[in-house]
């Protein structure tokens, strides 16, 4: 039998050979077929997961809720301290605080989704909400960056992580008005109810990998320090955190 | 609960008894010091079903002013502020009481008899369709809507 892995579409592209490193030793660890499909966008894997094609999954937080409450996957491990933590960045002298925005700003995003939610919420204090703004979809942060430079948004959303990566000549032309600081929002390893009873030896591949040379070095490939086991209630409680986001 | 200290408290102050819904009551000494949301934080924690404090993050920690431990087995009530009409609470526990989210403007009160407002939402726990718990989310409020609860507010008693 051949398992279909998934990867939440927001991973960076630079680590897409990483993931394919990944999931030959995975195959190789479980002595059967895994094939890893990469979707282009979110709606792209939320039909896959519909229809029933997805057998592991590291899924963007936003999207942990479904698929535990209603497609019954099971947490497997998450990433050690990688939350998830937003940025809501302007071009350089145009604004210093959030406060400060008109409430008719046009926002630069992408389609990720726990981003854009925490992005919106930090933009309340401003009485900032959907119906007051204009968004500009970009395929990437790099996209949304540029569109900044050039004057054509407001602002843009970006991951933390991706944001401190931009270059050093495109981040001199970017000011970071807000920062998230919840630590308690990130990616999880998720297994369908199709391969649960796989779960527990996976949890112990997955959290054993950074205890060898050559599992550190597949965790470096995907960006991760380690991963620790993740809990049935570790889940509830993000689940019921973003609940308390979505509105 | 243990009354406020006006040893922990921080400027001039007034004395103020509340009483809770259990039939509790409690000397509150209440400041006019407002302390700012924290930028990009969320204040996050977690009741029993009796409402008693099980979880409390770092923010929580230092937005109420008390140690942790202090914290974990009071009341949520332990940051009512006097202010706040108990007709909100009463809508609150209403609404948790249906299994719905409850979302309003919030003033707490400060271990230092200060303030600070939030934007809250609080949701039941539900595990295997049984209620264990309630989570409550604190964010930075809207100015102009804090505004409005400050007028909006008083009335209400």
């Amino acid at each position: 039998m051949t398992y279909n892995l998934a990867i939440s579409p927001d991973f960076k592209p630079e680590l897409i050979s990483g993931w394919f490193i990944f999931n030959t030793w995975l195959q190789r660890q479980l002595g059967e077929g895994v094939h890893l499909e990469i979707h282009q966008d979110f709606k792209e894997q939320h039909d896959a997961i519909d229809k029933g094609k997805v057998d592991l999954i590291y899924a963007n937080p936003f999207d942990v809720s479904q698929l535990v409450r209603n497609h019954g996957f099971t947490p497997v491990a998450k990433p050690s301290a990688k939350p998830d933590e937003a940025i809501i960045a302007c071009h350089a002298g145009a604004f210093t605080e959030v406060k400060d925005l008109p409430t008719n700003i046009k926002i630069a995003q992408t389609d990720t989704p726990d981003v854009n939610t925490i992005g919106m919420i930090m933009l309340e204090p401003a009485d900032i909400d959907k119906t007051t703004v204009e968004i500009l979809n970009c395929d990437n942060f790099v996209v949304v960056a540029k569109h900044l430079m050039r004057g054509e948004a407001d602002v843009g959303f970006f991951l933390a992580e991706s944001f401190n990566e931009l270059s050093a000549l495109v981040k001199k032309d970017l000011f970071p008005l807000v920062s998230s600081q919840i630590h308690m929002i990130h990616h999880a390893m998720l297994v369908s109810p199709n391969m649960a009873g796989q779960k527990d030896q996976l949890e112990k591949l997955f959290t054993a990998m950074s205890s060898d040379q050559s599992g550190q070095k597949i965790l470096a490939e995907i960006g991760v320090s380690q991963f620790e086991p993740m809990s049935t209630e570790d889940a509830e409680f993000m689940i019921d955190l973003m609940d308390t986001l979505t509105t | 609960m243990q009354d406020m200290n006006p040893q922990d408290i921080v400027g001039d102050y007034t004395e103020h008894e509340l009483t809770f819904h259990d039939g509790s009551s409690r000397k509150l000494l209440v400041t006019e010091e407002e302390t700012p949301f924290p930028k990009g934080c969320l204040i996050v924690s977690r009741t029993d079903t009796t409402g008693v404090i099980t979880h409390a993050n770092q923010s929580f920690v230092l937005m109420s002013g008390y140690e942790k431990s202090d914290l974990i087995g009071e009341p949520h009530h332990i940051l009512r502020h006097p202010d706040m009409p108990p007709a909100a609470f009463k809508d609150l526990w209403d609404t948790l009481q249906r299994r719905e989210k409850w979302q309003g403007y919030v003033k707490n009160l400060r271990r230092d008899g200060g303030f600070y407002w939030v934007y809250a939402t609080a949701i039941p726990n539900i595990r295997n369709g049984e209620v264990v718990g309630y989570t409550s989310v604190r964010r930075e409020p809207s100015r102009k809507k804090v505004e409005e609860c400050m007028a909006l507010y008083p009335t209400l008693f």
